[in-house]
């Protein structure tokens, strides 16, 4: 499967990437190469083999306990912007509709 | 010998005997990190307040008789994807530029709870994506051997620190090679541990099925030393073991060859291995050979999958990972967006650097309808039989002997136009990662260009004492720990040598 730009292009926008015009042409030219270069795996029989996501030996999950986690003064010190103890983002819904 | 030129070992006998003091200790490397780290770049930040405190701390404990901790007083560096209260969590990104993590990491926590004194953060490729260090928003690190050529990566920064005398020891990570290749590139002892042996909270994710912490330092023994510092279960990293955590530094002593059976993988022999490095590692088994060892030819027939395995799986992950960087929380924000979706995207167009742009967006590409099965999915079956490769030839043999990489340091900017290229460097490295197995890179001597080439050793999962017994037993063998760096004897400032190209 080559990759052509509008695939770059769907990419970027689930990836909430903004690319500019000259980095979409450069990384169509680059994905297109490591996506080929990729494409080796279609090579190989796989079937009935397990898919191994992780290699965890233990169970993963624990049970499920209340605990304290980070104060709310801590979770917010990073936020590029904040107000009355929450994060601060644009509007999404347009007020004047 | 100056303090700053000491090992880990040495260094905290001396402490701790009080021939000399932690403050002192700490005083030489800061002194060190500002005489040669303008020409090596290795530190992002230098935490001097925290390292003259926490060396105060030590001396005090020692003046009141209280029993000495594993890491009493011992300079450690810290590559920036770990968070350290106090100093900036950058991972060498715009995106991070600012940032104060909240908390400390486990792995870092674990250290100062030893005695650790740490000194910096340590340069990186941005979120750990990339093996030159080059991918760095902040400029790359230059090779303690040769300043016109890159340290590796990712953890370059922690590699070069070590190998110029900055720090005895640091912690890095590796996802896919990223503490073995840069010790192989710097002349010093990296270790993967198996996955699941070191806790990861506070360590920012790239890839969570891959990521581990391990150490850098100058030998095996005090590799050691920070391992069994960091090994344990942490209730807030569900992936780390519930394993007995084991004590390396105690097997280092008794290390022999005798009786060992070392597997050499045909497949890590092949194109693209530099003549040089195949000879110095060549020379290194004949090495353990000679100490006792048994050599037996074994096969990992899908190695040459390995690499495209990797970067379907990696980059899959990382794009999930880093989608928490919205602008939003924590990290850059766009000043020119209008509505939510807007500031997301350019938060993250501004933020991010273009190797890791790439990556989320094959991985993207990867996991998106209509591709999931025939890349996702299908590098998850393959990667099985990447781990059954290992376990057959576990079947032979005790550990595995190979290359770490297949060239020495490249020159800074010989392939950053190449991805695929660079990507195509870490053959060695990532199939540890997939198979989740410990591996260690100790020096084996000089290849092209007098340079310092890695002889990996890779042992079964959780078979850490067996890999530092193997790994003790060479450098034993091999008459001690590797030569320095020309950097090591220059007194003050790096004199002659490339520095003023």
């Amino acid at each position: 499967m080559a990759i052509e730009r509008a695939d770059v292009e769907r990419a970027a926008r689930l990836a909430r990437l903004e690319l500019g015009e000259e980095e979409t042409a450069l990384f169509t030219k680059q994905l297109a190469r490591i996506v080929e270069y990729v494409g080796k795996l279609s090579e190989l029989d796989v079937a009935g083999v397990e898919p191994m996501a992780h290699a965890s030996e233990e169970a993963l999950l624990r049970e499920d306990v209340p605990r304290d986690g980070l104060a709310r003064k801590d979770a917010l010190a990073g936020a590029p912007s904040a107000t009355d103890g929450f994060f601060r983002v644009p509007p999404v819904i347009d007020p004047g509709h | 010998m100056d303090l700053w030129g000491l090992g880990a070992r040495a260094l905290r006998e001396r402490i701790v005997g009080r021939e000399c003091s932690a403050r002192e200790a700490a005083g030489a490397a800061l002194a060190r990190i500002r005489a040669v780290d303008p020409d090596v770049r290795a530190f992002l930040e230098v935490t001097e307040d925290a390292a003259l405190a926490r060396a105060d701390e030590s001396d005090r404990r020692i003046a009141g008789g209280e029993p000495p901790r594993a890491l009493e007083g011992v300079p450690v560096a810290i590559k920036d994807n770990m968070c350290l209260v106090g100093a900036r969590c950058t991972c060498a990104s715009k995106m991070l530029a600012g940032w104060r993590p909240p908390y400390d990491a486990t792995a870092v926590a674990k250290i100062l709870a030893a005695g650790a004194v740490p000194v910096g953060k340590t340069n990186m490729d941005e979120f750990a994506m990339g093996s030159s260090t080059e991918n760095s928003a902040f400029g790359p690190t230059r090779n303690p051997w040769d300043l016109a050529r890159a340290p590796g990566g990712s953890s370059g920064g922690s590699a070069a620190a070590v190998a110029a005398g900055e720090a005895p020891l640091a912690l890095g990570s590796d996802t896919g090679g990223s503490i073995r290749q840069p010790a192989s590139f710097c002349g010093v002892v990296g270790f993967k541990p198996t996955y699941g042996r070191v806790s990861r909270y506070g360590l920012v994710a790239f890839a969570s099925s891959l990521d581990q912490i391990g150490p850098i330092a100058r030998d095996v023994a005090d590799a050691a030393m920070l391992a069994s510092a960091i090994f344990g279960h942490d209730e807030m990293d569900s992936t780390s073991s519930t394993r007995q955590p084991v004590d390396l530094l105690r097997v280092v002593d008794t290390a022999e060859a005798k009786g060992l059976r070392a597997g050499v993988p045909r497949e890590y022999f092949g194109e693209g291995l530099a003549p040089g490095v195949e000879k110095a590692v060549r020379e290194a088994i004949a090495t353990l050979e000679g100490a006792g060892a048994s050599i037996v030819e074994v096969s990992l027939p899908h190695t040459e999958y390995a690499v495209a395995t990797y970067y379907v799986i990696a980059t899959a992950e990382a794009s999930s990972n880093l989608a928490r960087y919205d602008g939003v929380h924590y990290g850059h924000r766009t000043s020119r967006a209008e509505g939510l979706v807007p500031l997301y995207s350019r938060s993250r167009e501004e933020g991010f650097g273009a190797e890791v742009k790439r990556r989320v967006m094959l991985g993207t590409y990867a996991l998106s309808a209509g591709y999931y099965d025939a890349y996702y999915m299908r590098a998850l079956r393959v990667r099985a039989l990447l781990r059954r490769d290992f376990e057959e030839a576990f079947g032979k043999v005790d550990v595995i002997v190979c290359p770490t990489s297949p060239t020495v340091a490249f020159r800074i900017g010989e392939r950053v136009d190449d991805p695929l290229a660079m990507y195509l460097s870490d053959v060695y490295t990532i199939s540890a990662n997939l198979a989740a197995l410990p591996a260690v890179s100790v020096p084996c001597g000089a290849g092209e260009d007098g340079l310092p080439v890695g002889l990996q050793i890779i042992a079964p999962a959780f078979e850490e004492e067996r890999l530092f017994r193997a790994a003790r037993a060479y450098e034993a063998a091999a008459g001690g720990p590797a030569t320095r760096p020309p950097v090591w004897t220059a007194g003050g400032a790096v004199g002659g040598g490339p520095s003023g190209r």
